[in-house]
């Protein structure tokens, strides 16, 4: 006779074998961006000889910190935030200013060089201390009132470096900041060898005396150095989100982003557990702020636009919300289409004309400012239909958040199969 | 009275005492620049009517509304562009096509809204509820690029249609008043009240204001939701592009990302006024243009900005409901 049929216990092994499946994806993707990210160096040098696409890696780095961090703010607590860029110029100000001649000329006459490594700490305190007091008010609020407040703030915050040029520089930037240095003996075989040293011997002021200099490893304006940095950076940024995502405070965050009231009434501190976010999600500003100083040397309140938030934000939602490696390659590719692609296409589309035999329409003439410049006009347009045709065709995301998918799911067969039972008793 | 409340009196009663006391100073030169922020609060109040509905009806910050708002002063520049219009005298001409303008610009707008509305909100209303945002941010894009290419950055200038100049101008103990500032107070009302008359008396108002309350409900009650939400849209467009009109005719000049400052404060208006309400956003309007005139010759117009947007945060810290109470329920 047949052999009695064991029925296996279905659902738990499914959900495990279904949790595995979604860190094998993260895993695979963590590991193609890991990657990627060690062979670019090597890959542009070979290929192209210059370090110019490092440096521009270097500033695409940046977006991916502010993206992890705002996918704190967004995708975890379900906040909007509008005003992001805020932080970021007060982590690049706290910078610069302290590590520039800039204060000697202001009302203060004196000027400081405080360390690279004491200041990005400095500045990522400073822009959480800034997020913390400007949700503290406000988080109470629902959540359409933060937004609008965060984008008061980010509107305030560049408006007051336009118009207080004595302490600022105003429109002029803050110029001629430190680059980081490192001691003298973080040195080896790598550096100075076929000029694409990881780090160059120069001077450096020396702390608390600015006066006088001594032998170091300054980052001067070698972008592999600062590559080196963001890389590592997004790495330790991503393993701490990844830690805090599954804490209880980022189960905290869930569960008001679900739903506020049922994770109030479970005993969540709301307001508590909302400035955190909040105030987490403005400090990986404050540091991106202070790296982005110290990498381009020059700060300028033009960097801290409104547009920069929602460029930021954009990343953050169609990388897929809630999920860090959607954060990651949302920010990666649109940071692609905005600094790579668009600028791309004028000169492409010019050249394309001229290999096809229709030259003339490069030229000016009367109303046609010629094809390369009409494209260029164009961008603005490409950019706004990229968005909104991203955005019709995958509305979560490109990496939606898969155990939030998977949590949705989950709660919708619960509810089947408590309505088939009820309808048994009944 | 709760704290927050006494907060706000107290903020207020500091500016009024502020202003009285300028008023005291030079009461000519406060009053002309309380008639100056009162045109440009006309103006504001009209698109802050756009935000206001369309928010109250789907919660969604219409970041394209401020592009609507300057695409209506293009369209319509390019339609005067039609006439032979005489700048330096008023013509019959010239009435003839300020009156064949506005509503050719409106019918314009109200369908490029729809229109946009249709492809870019519509199809993500069961979707996350950031998804309808960001479209929102990329339809102002497109919008900016349209008038970018073409008319590229340039600033354009607007044909100086409405009469000025002598005889109709007039100075009342010092103060200045032209033909224009009436002109635009006067259209703002008239459109104001004739959208309050709209949501109030008419079967299509009372749907809107319905599905505001609440969506599924009216469905149920048979009120068709995409007719709303679209007539919705199509009514803050005409306002928009009214408003862009008014803005042209009284500054003379238009570029693309004009809409951007200017929907920005326009929203503010909205918040401050209570978004979702609807008097509301009309008053909200008149009071950001009224402050940011005060701010531009008291203050300094460099900190007029800082002034709006430091207002619009004490507004949400210490009355969120804004000054008339919102009108959009918790969901």
């Amino acid at each position: 006779m047949s052999e009695p049929v064991v029925r296996k216990p279905r659902f738990p092994m499914g959900l495990l074998r279904r949790r595995r499946r979604i860190r094998d994806r993260d895993a695979v993707i963590y590991g193609v961006l890991l990657i990627l990210a060690l062979a670019f160096p090597a890959t542009v040098l070979y290929a192209t000889g210059s370090t110019a696409l490092i440096a521009q890696a270097g500033h695409a780095g940046t977006y991916v910190l502010l993206a992890i961090g705002l996918n704190v703010v967004v995708g975890f607590a379900g906040l909007l935030d509008l005003g992001y860029a805020a932080f970021f110029a007060i982590g690049a100000y706290t910078y610069a200013l302290f590590a520039s001649a800039q204060l000697g000329s202001s009302p203060l006459h004196q000027s400081f060089h405080l360390p690279f490594w004491l200041m990005i700490f400095v500045g990522m305190v400073v822009a959480a201390a800034a997020g913390a007091i400007l949700g503290f008010p406000t988080l109470r609020l629902r959540g359409d009132y933060l937004a609008i407040v965060t984008l008061g703030f980010g509107e305030i915050v560049p408006q007051l470096s336009y118009n207080l040029p004595q302490w600022t520089g105003g429109i002029n930037a803050v110029g001629g900041v430190d680059r980081p240095s490192l001691p003298a003996w973080i040195t080896g075989p790598w550096a100075g060898a076929n000029n694409i040293s990881i780090i160059q011997p120069d001077t450096c002021r020396v702390l608390g005396n600015s006066t006088k200099f001594a032998p170091c490893f300054s980052f001067g304006y070698d972008p592999i150095a600062f590559y080196v940095l963001i890389v590592i950076t997004i790495i330790v940024a991503v393993i701490l989100v990844g830690n805090l995502q599954r804490s209880r405070l980022g189960r905290a965050w869930m569960a008001i982003r679900e739903d506020e009231v049922a994770a109030a009434a479970m005993g969540i501190n709301t307001v508590t557990t909302k400035l955190l976010a909040f105030a987490i999600g403005a400090s990986f500003s404050g540091f991106a702020g202070a790296y982005y100083g110290a990498s381009f040397g020059l700060v300028s309140p033009d960097d801290f636009l409104f547009i920069v938030s929602i460029t930021v934000l954009v990343m953050v939602v169609l990388g897929g919300m809630g999920n860090i490696t959607g954060a990651i390659v949302g920010a990666l590719v649109i940071y692609f289409v905005l600094y790579s692609f668009l600028p791309a296409l004028p000169p492409a589309v010019e050249s394309f004309a001229n290999s096809v035999g229709l030259g003339s329409l490069n030229a000016q003439n009367g109303d046609w400012p010629g094809l390369a410049q009409e494209t260029q006009r164009l961008t603005i347009l490409i950019y706004g239909l990229i968005l909104v045709l991203m955005m019709l065709l995958r509305p979560q995301g490109i990496f939606p958040s898969r155990i939030r998918e998977q949590e949705l799911k989950h709660a919708a067969v619960q509810e089947e199969e408590a309505a088939v039972e009820a309808g048994h008793a009944g | 009275m709760s704290l927050p409340d006494v907060g706000f009196f107290v903020i207020c009663a500091l500016a009024i005492i502020g202003l009285a006391y300028e008023a005291l100073q030079q009461p000519t030169a406060f009053v002309q620049v309380s008639i100056f922020g009162l045109a440009d609060g006309a103006m504001y109040a009209l698109v802050a009517l756009g935000y206001t509905m369309v928010y109250g009806i789907i919660e969604l910050i219409n970041f394209a509304h401020g592009d609507v708002f300057t695409m209506g002063a293009y369209i319509g520049t390019a339609i005067l562009g039609l006439f032979a219009v005489n700048e330096n005298s008023f013509t019959t001409l010239n009435l003839v096509a300020l009156l064949l303008v506005f509503p050719a610009v409106m019918l314009v707008m109200g369908a490029i809204n729809i229109g946009i509305e249709r492809v870019a909100y519509r199809p993500l209303r069961n979707a996350p509820r950031l998804a309808p945002l960001i479209t929102a941010i990329g339809m102002s894009f497109v919008l900016e690029g349209v008038m970018f290419l073409w008319h590229g950055p340039a600033t354009i200038h607007v044909p100086d249609l409405l009469p000025h100049g002598p005889g109709f101008q007039t100075t009342i103990d010092g103060v200045f008043i032209g033909f224009k500032d009436v002109f635009v107070v006067v259209t703002a009302v008239i459109l104001a009240t004739l959208l309050a008359i709209f949501i109030n008396r008419t079967r299509l108002g009372k749907a809107m204001r319905a599905t505001a309350q609440d969506r599924d409900a009216a469905q149920l009650m048979g009120i068709d939701i995409n007719r709303t939400i679209a007539a919705t849209f199509f009514i803050g467009a005409l306002l928009a592009g009214a408003g862009g009109m008014i803005w042209g005719l009284y500054y003379n000049n238009i570029f693309y990302n004009l809409g951007f400052r200017t929907g920005l404060v326009a929203f503010t208006a909205a918040v401050f006024g209570g978004i979702g309400n609807i008097p509301g956003a009309a008053i909200g309007g008149v009071l950001i243009g009224l402050i940011a005139a005060y701010s531009d010759s008291y203050i300094g117009s460099k900190w007029t900005e800082v002034v709006i947007f430091g207002i619009l945060i004490g507004v949400l810290v210490f009355r969120p409901t804004g000054l008339l109470g919102m009108r959009v329920p918790e969901k």
